[in-house]
């Protein structure tokens, strides 16, 4: 990521050292975010929303580096399902990340960037940052957290370890637990990262990035976002055009043959103009680390314990096959332990994990009555 | 009560204010709304048809897509006041399991069901000998959820078996409530309060 012309992000210092799981603690921690919607004199509409590992705070308004909408504008806006007209909604950068909150490309004490000297983060840090933020913002009790994917694991951690920060917790296309398939497939991102001559240790912030692994790690990750199905409708084994203006002829070499690689590529490439290699190695680790039983004597239902007059709302897709409708289904039985008021829905959508960003009209209906 | 089925409407009528309520089979919660609103009751339901859960989550009730021959052992003992099966007995894998595990979870139980026994199904069937289509069973035998027919005398003797005390009981025939003489014959639809 080009960090020279980086864009200045509205930030918030916390004011205190931020304890971290791993035993450690870190100053000046910085959190980027963006907030929706006006705050009420009562202090008690705010949502907050918890971004996916490559996302961000521009939940919805424009990226300022690919100058795309904001990633859920069709779920967060004047009118929309989560309504900015009754809402605050904000959203922060996670801890570790690369879009103005303290992470490995952050400059440490000492002045030069923390790269693998930042320490490994986890779920619950991520979420304690941005509890320390709202503690600074003035906000005590939120009327909803919401987040797919890890923005879900955010949610869902918030609940188990700051149950009174929250009435509602809207977790989407997530788990409680990152199982060995997930770990396994973040671990081939990561190795094709550090296999990167580029990436050099880490160190690599004066020079050239590691864009060749982490676009890897990105094409990698990126199928497992999609469903079969949906890769089949899309591509099937349909040609690219090539330059050379033969049209739909294999090339005998290795070129971008199928429209399906030439689409991979375009996925990796252009994450890397936007992203940090570094930072990806932390958010992946911390999502691998996430287990919310283990966090809680090895059953999930314990951690609920003091979320049990918390509204819990669960979504999963017929289609994932990341974090899956099994998944999901766990930590509902979980919630059903401690008798938490919960629902839970599977909702068809062919577009595999990616459904909770795309259009599919039940998500909104479902998300526009649990948030109220 | 607007428009509630004759069976969720008494059963509406009889559960206390303010308790929990676990309703199974809640289709896209009208029983649920109704309470939740008129009564300050605390409601959660279960429904196995993700359509219907979308319905009543998007008014805004909890309820949890499931099945509940499966699902209901999750719930800690006693977690309801009140646990409601309407028109879903006859449908479950196990209806004596079932019944265990509503009034393990719940303290009082509201159970309803069609009768088999009401006598144009005993005329259908000694008449034409095939599996009764009347209309408050309307669908053929190959195609019904209703995978054990039951009759109110059958569960009397159920109840009985299992320990169960019946608190009270409401009969239903032509949408009208009837009383309860005879009703092995006369009713088309029964409504149970149970206790352990």
């Amino acid at each position: 990521m080009a960090s020279k012309d980086a864009p200045s992000f509205r930030k918030q210092a916390l004011p205190d050292p931020l304890p971290l799981d791993s035993g450690r603690e870190l100053w000046g921690v910085e959190v980027a975010y963006e907030s929706y919607g006006e705050l009420n004199g009562a202090r008690d509409n705010a949502i907050l929303v918890f971004h996916a590992l490559t996302g961000d705070q521009f939940v919805a308004s424009e990226h300022p580096i690919t100058g795309k909408p904001g990633w859920w504008e069709r779920m967060v806006g004047p009118g929309k399902p989560i309504d900015t007209n009754n809402y605050h909604v904000i959203c922060a950068n996670v801890l570790g990340s690369c879009m103005g909150s303290t992470g490995p490309a952050s400059v440490a004490e000492g002045g030069t960037r923390y790269a693998m000297q930042f320490p490994v983060i986890t779920i619950r840090d991520m979420v304690r940052a941005q509890m320390r933020l709202l503690d600074v913002l003035g906000i005590e009790t939120l009327h909803a957290v919401v987040g797919g994917s890890m923005g879900g694991m955010q949610a869902l951690s918030c609940a188990a370890n700051f149950p009174d920060r929250t009435d509602r917790v809207l977790a989407i296309a997530t788990t409680a637990r990152h199982s060995a398939q997930n770990i396994a497939f973040h671990e081939v991102g990561r190795q094709a990262i550090m296999a990167d001559p580029d990436w050099q240790g880490g160190a690599y912030y004066d020079g050239k990035s590691p864009d060749k692994g982490l676009s890897v790690a990105r094409m990698a990750a990126h199928i497992t976002y999609l469903s079969e199905e949906g890769l089949t409708e899309k591509f099937g084994r349909r040609l690219q055009d090539r330059p050379d203006g033969s049209r739909g002829s294999k090339s005998f070499g290795f070129d971008a043959d199928f429209q399906v690689e030439s689409y991979l590529r375009h996925q990796g490439i252009s994450f890397t103009d936007r992203f940090d290699a570094n930072s990806y190695l932390y958010i992946t680790r911390a999502m691998d680390y996430f287990d919310l039983a283990e966090e809680h004597g090895g059953r999930l239902a314990n951690a609920f314990g003091n979320a049990n007059d918390t509204r819990f709302c669960l979504v999963s897709f017929d289609t994932d096959w990341l974090y899956t409708t099994a998944d999901m289904r766990e930590i509902v039985h979980a919630l059903n332990a401690v008798a938490a008021p919960v629902s839970f829905v599977e909702l068809s959508a062919p577009y595999g994990h990616d459904s909770f960003l795309l259009d599919v009209p039940a998500l909104d209906r479902v998300v526009r009555g649990f948030i109220g | 009560m607007n428009r509630l089925r004759p069976d969720l409407a008494k059963i509406a009528q009889h559960v206390p204010q303010g308790t929990r309520v676990l309703d199974v089979g809640c289709g896209d919660g009208a029983l649920m709304a109704e309470l939740q609103g008129g009564k300050g009751v605390d409601a959660r339901g279960i429904e196995i048809d993700p359509a219907e859960v979308e319905k009543a989550v998007a008014r805004g009730l909890s309820v949890v897509q499931g099945d509940a021959n499966r699902d209901l052992v999750d719930y800690p003992d006693g977690a309801f006041d009140v646990a409601i099966l309407s028109q879903t007995l006859q449908t479950a894998q196990r209806p004596d399991f079932l019944l265990y595990q509503l009034l393990r979870v719940g303290r009082t139980v509201f159970v309803s069901f069609p009768n088999f026994a009401y006598w144009r199904m005993r005329m259908a069937l000694l008449f034409q000998g095939r599996m009764p289509v009347v209309r408050h069973l309307p669908v053929s035998w190959y195609e019904t959820k209703n995978i054990h027919h039951l009759t109110i005398d059958d569960f009397l003797d159920l109840s009985a078996e299992m320990g169960i005390a019946i608190e009270d009981s409401w009969f239903f025939a032509g949408g009208r409530e009837i009383g309860g003489a005879n009703a092995n014959w006369r009713a088309e639809h029964a409504v149970f309060r149970l206790s352990r």
